[in-house]
């Protein structure tokens, strides 16, 4: 092989591999990215059920039940605006409480009723996740 | 007064990175000679200005002093010394001056042992480093300032982090800064040959240690992240794809390639451009990481700040050095001479593979992990990437990659035969086949990538002591061994992988002091739960004794920690190693019926996940002191592995 075709084909592998690498990744972003949702957008966007996502907001004051198993707990997840019905089984992390801000993993399983895999909670101001700080902002109203 | 002096010390040390890039450069001028040599000692001086800001920030930590306002926020008398000094870099400002301190350590290190590179080349690639350097220094100068006063000193600091106050603080960020800005030698390099239009196996010869001591850092800073969020979260998983982790991931994948194709370059002249971009790339990954990671666009528990100010200066770094270096790149790569050409079927094609896989890889995660901020910027939709992406499109390629691992070192340089490569496979694929019938047999209905993991963890295992075979194990150079350990290590860390992720038992359940519950192969009896005071926090204590069958009860003794400055709860895991895996549990809250959430996992041969790191970094040193001590390595290179 001549010096010029051997770095065109390193180059043109190199090439094919990006493209291979990228397609692979825009079809796996189709699938497996997952949208934040604050309560009221869920809501209004009509999220299909079974379709993971992200919801994100604060618990709700006084909605926070734990069922007799010990380990699975039911709550509201409100932006101020609307709230939203999640289930979770599982040990909540540290910071979880009612009027903490909640990122809960996971997919509706009827409009209004969320089931969560994952539940993230900040509650310190300086540890807030920039999406629940952003959706905070726009609804003022929630400083308890 | 402590603070002034590192304040001040950071000005000088300023000032000093903008002589020597002046100096650096300058000295490429046909006038330059008497620069060459006085390059040197401004690199140093600098470095030891910046150690003395480092050095002086420790002290105002170690001594909360509440005048400083960074003390004052992330501190408290009330922390135990551990944190009281580590603190100095759990949070923005002082990470952000450990990072501009290893960078100018890293600069001083080469002004002060790089002795194989040409004179003009070492005095450009120490005037690179002083550019970056200058770049950071008016970053943490103009927008991140540790040193700033307070006009009225708190009677107490604000605290600590509670999730940070472990002894992981003291090893993980150190050590990956170190192999994160230590990659700042590789960039400079490949800056320094562009300019001096100097790229040959000479140059690649000089450039691998370095790459390779960045490399054995950042593989252990990596590995000791991935422990430390596995027992300190609480949440039994070892990875999570967060995009801060993404970060540090990055620059490892781009380095692993650089020090796979410096090897070509080294030993083959092969692969010039290719490894000079890569060099470039290792860096700018840690610039992006680091942009990532500090500018507080990202949610996470590394994300100190919500500064957007922040960000956009680390932004405007990030364009001017990337841009620059690939500007550089593109004006002067013509003018570097082809390199020597090889077969496909050869010890290069293999390692362009490994280079071409590593980059895909890469590809991937750094699209997974900017996607949401493109998508957020642009659309203002707001969304996340996790693990479902990552291990869907990185997975299958980390695999394959795996295979060529296997088989590459056993191909000869330049060219080789298909024929005579399959005999000398034979053996591991062998162990392949064996390996997949064995766990098709044994146990049925395993996920897809987990088997394919084990399979290949056992392939890959026999094929990277292949290189020894029918050696003279005493007279195989020590890079020889270094590669065969960390290859080793790659299918040891694999095979832990794929065992956590088939193997994994977990109960999660609300139990009475005195009920025993079960998880895998034991029994545990939740003996009791006491109350307990720590040095700055209260703990609740559960006591569970685990058996399995007749050997010895082990005792573990999860806590659940309250902090009140600030207030927080942590959920203190125990775990257990035992031979063949980890017994791992949590407590957590108390639920009515004076029961107490209990979770326990069982995890098969997971140590071996981060056994296989250490690995991966004990064959990197090894394969550092081989390069080193250059005694006959020239000759042993040629005659390479397969003779």
């Amino acid at each position: 092989m001549k010096a010029k075709n051997q770095r065109l084909v390193l180059t043109l592998a190199a090439l094919g591999a990006l493209v291979a690498a990228a397609l692979l990744a825009m079809s796996a972003l189709r699938n497996q990215a997952s949208f934040f949702y604050s309560p009221a957008d869920a809501l209004r966007d009509h999220v299909r059920p079974g379709q993971a996502i992200r919801l994100g907001g604060m618990v709700e004051k006084g909605s926070l039940v734990r069922e007799p198993d010990g380990v699975t707990i039911d709550f509201r997840v409100t932006d101020g605006a609307a709230s939203v019905a999640a289930r979770y089984t599982g040990i909540v992390p540290d910071l979880f409480r009612e009027g903490s801000g909640v990122v809960a993993e996971g997919r509706f399983v009827a409009p209004g009723t969320f089931v969560a895999d994952t539940i993230l909670a900040k509650h310190d101001e300086k540890y807030m996740p920039p999406q629940i700080a952003g959706s905070m902002h726009e609804t003022k109203s929630l400083k308890p | 007064m402590i603070a002034e002096t590192g304040l001040i010390a950071l000005l000088i040390a300023a000032a000093l990175a903008l002589l020597q890039a002046a100096m650096g450069f300058g000295a490429l001028r046909p006038d330059g000679e008497s620069l060459l040599r006085a390059v040197r000692p401004v690199a140093v001086v600098q470095a030891a200005m910046t150690v003395t800001a480092f050095a002086m920030l420790l002290l105002l930590f170690s001594q909360t002093d509440l005048s400083v306002k960074l003390v004052a926020e992330d501190s408290a008398t009330t922390l135990p010394l551990l944190y009281r000094i580590t603190g100095a870099w759990g949070n923005h400002e002082g990470s952000m001056l450990m990072w501009v301190t290893i960078l100018a350590v890293a600069g001083a290190a080469v002004a002060m042992f790089e002795r194989r590179l040409p004179e003009r080349t070492l005095a450009a690639t120490i005037g690179a480093q002083g550019l970056i350097a200058m770049g950071f220094f008016a970053f943490l100068l103009f927008s991140s300032n540790p040193f700033e006063r307070l006009p009225v000193p708190p009677v107490e600091g604000s605290g600590f982090n509670p999730l940070l106050q472990d002894p992981g603080l003291a090893f993980h960020p150190p050590t990956l800064y170190v192999g994160y800005v230590g990659l700042s030698v590789a960039f400079s390099f490949a800056v320094g040959a562009l300019l001096t239009r100097d790229v040959s196996p000479a140059f690649a010869r000089a450039m691998r240690p370095w790459v390779l001591g960045a490399w054995i850092f950042l593989t252990l800073g990596i590995t000791a992240g991935s422990y430390w969020a596995y027992y300190e979260l609480g949440w039994g998983g070892w990875w999570f794809w967060d995009p801060t982790e993404n970060a540090s991931l990055m620059p490892w994948l781009a380095a692993t390639a650089l020090l796979h194709s410096v090897s070509v370059l080294a030993t083959r002249d092969g692969l010039r451009a290719w490894t000079v971009m890569l060099a470039v790339v290792a860096f700018s990954m840690s610039m992006v990481g680091t942009f990532l990671v500090r500018s507080g666009i990202l949610t996470s528990v590394h994300a100190f700040a919500l500064d957007p100010r922040r960000g956009a200066f680390i932004l405007i770094l990030l364009a001017l050095y990337i841009g620059g270096a690939l500007a550089l790149f593109g004006a002067r790569i013509a003018t570097v001479a082809e390199g020597n050409r090889f077969d496909p079927v050869s010890r290069e094609g293999a390692l362009v593979a490994n280079n071409l896989l590593l980059s895909a890889i890469l590809g991937v995660v750094l699209i997974g992990t900017l996607y949401p901020l493109l998508v957020e910027s642009a659309t203002g939709d707001k969304l996340s990437v996790g693990p479902p992406y990552f291990n869907a499109a990185a997975g299958p390629l980390a695999l394959i990659l795996v295979a060529i691992m296997a088989g590459g070192p056993m191909m000869r340089w330049r060219r080789d035969r298909l024929v005579t490569v399959g005999r000398r496979v034979a053996i591991p694929a062998a162990v392949v086949v064996v390996a997949l019938v064995a766990v098709l047999g044994a146990l049925p209905g395993l996920r897809i990538l987990p088997l394919l993991g084990l399979v290949l963890a056992a392939g890959a295992a026999a094929a990277s002591v292949a290189p020894l075979w029918k050696r003279n194990l005493r007279r195989t150079p020590l890079f020889t061994w270094g590669m065969v350990v960390a290859h080793l290590g790659i299918a040891v860390s694999l095979a832990g992988m794929a065992s956590e992720s088939a193997f994994s038992q977990e109960t999660l359940i609300a139990a009475r002091p005195g009920e025993t519950v079960h998880v895998g192969p034991y029994a545990i009896r939740f003996a009791a739960i006491d109350p307990i005071a720590g040095e700055n926090y209260t703990a609740v204590k559960a006591t569970l004794v685990a058996t399995r069958g007749a050997s010895t009860p082990i005792t573990l003794s999860p806590e659940q920690r309250t902090f009140d400055n600030p207030p927080q709860q942590t959920a203190e895991s125990a775990i257990a190693t035992l031979v063949d895996g980890q017994l791992y549990t949590v407590v957590g809250e108390p639920v009515p019926g004076g029961r107490w959430q209990l979770r326990l996992w069982w995890k098969p041969f997971v140590t071996l996940i981060w056994a296989g790191g250490v690995l991966v970094a004990v064959g990197g040193a090894l394969s550092l002191i081989g390069r080193v001590r250059p005694r006959r390595q020239v000759r042993a290179e040629r005659d390479g592995y397969a003779r």
